[in-house]
């Protein structure tokens, strides 16, 4: 396998990692849902938490766009 | 079959100087104009509009004046319960930063292509968005330094750390610390190229669908053309959360150097 395919591949692997920043993403957004109708007057004071572990997840799933992005351009 | 056509996803990212000012320099150092600075003048051409627009004060606001009340608003309530009230005296700064960046990502996602006028998103760029955490991150560190002088430190050590865990604690505290200007400025540049590039490539399946004749283009070409309207809806939710992230974690980043922990 020469280099360029190899570099090719692993920014292909590299796309595992923003399907499970996925997962991370969902996770966040049910377990706030789940605990928002349970207790909705307590919903409202807790979305800064939401997007502070929401952007946590989000920021894994981007980094790996970012290692395929450098395999491929660089 | 006619030649291929090749969509070059990241053409759109190309930063070209305008009006002539090539040769424009600096101290050795090129500072064409280029369409990047274009488009922040831009930016901050619109959100300078839109705010002189509110400033009336009116005691029964019109619908202008309350556009831009809702938004102080917002930041003033988002500093409140992130920075308390210490945090008054920042929000000229947050809402500076939150409606910059807002304003950007939109204009970047206007259909403005239509008219033969294409936009360029400079927060799909680390330059741009690297210099915005920077400041946060700079920002942090003198109010931190000027408040608690070195008593600052123990932003590193959490309360009630055993003594023999306290060097592992400051490190690994440090090294999060140290990578938040980075991970700021990356989510935003990152967040927002990813979508362009993602528009761009599914608007190259419905064109080389297209061109391939009727059989593709009902196959291929007309489903992604339905997802590419689903992503432009789902890229300007993507515009408004990512300023709001950075806003808020500013405002994160900002309660630790007022407050400790």
């Amino acid at each position: 396998m020469d280099a360029e395919a190899a570099k090719l591949l692993g920014a292909g692997l590299a796309a595992i990692g923003a399907g499970l920043a996925s997962i991370g993403v969902g996770n966040v957004f049910a377990k706030f849902l789940e605990g928002a109708l349970r207790n909705p007057g307590a919903a409202d004071s807790q979305q800064g938490r939401l997007f502070i572990g929401f952007a946590g997840a989000e920021l894994l799933g981007l980094l790996s766009f970012v290692i395929a992005a450098l395999l491929i351009f660089k | 079959m006619a030649v291929e056509a090749k969509v070059d996803p990241m053409h759109q990212f190309a930063i070209e100087p305008l009006f002539g000012s090539n040769s424009w320099a600096v101290a050795g150092h090129n500072v064409a104009f280029t369409n990047s600075a274009l488009w922040m003048a831009l930016a901050t051409v619109v959100l300078v509009v839109f705010v002189l627009g509110g400033l009336k004060r009116e005691v029964v606001p019109g619908r202008w004046q309350m556009a831009v009340e809702s938004f102080t608003g917002f930041i003033d309530a988002m500093l409140a319960t992130n920075v308390g009230p210490n945090g008054k005296k920042y929000v000229p700064y947050i809402f500076s930063l939150f409606m910059f960046i807002l304003f950007a990502n939109f204009l970047g996602l206007m259909p403005l292509g239509l008219f033969g006028i294409h936009p360029f998103t400079f927060t799909s760029h680390f330059t741009a968005t690297g210099v915005l955490s920077i400041m946060s991150f700079a920002i942090v560190l003198v109010v931190g330094f000027a408040k608690h002088k070195l008593h600052f430190f123990s932003l590193f050590v959490p309360h009630g750390t055993p003594v023999a865990m306290i060097p592992p604690i400051f490190f690994v505290e440090l090294i999060s610390f140290l990578v938040r200007p980075f991970s700021l400025g990356l989510r935003l540049f990152v967040a927002m190229m990813a979508g362009h590039v993602l528009l761009e490539v599914l608007s190259s399946f419905v064109i080389s669908g297209g061109n391939a004749g009727p059989i593709l283009f009902a196959v291929a070409g007309v489903p992604s053309f339905v997802l590419m309207v689903g992503i432009c809806a789902l890229e300007i939710l993507v515009a408004g959360i990512q300023a709001y992230v950075f806003a808020l974690l500013t405002c994160v980043y900002l309660n630790d150097a007022e407050n400790l922990h």
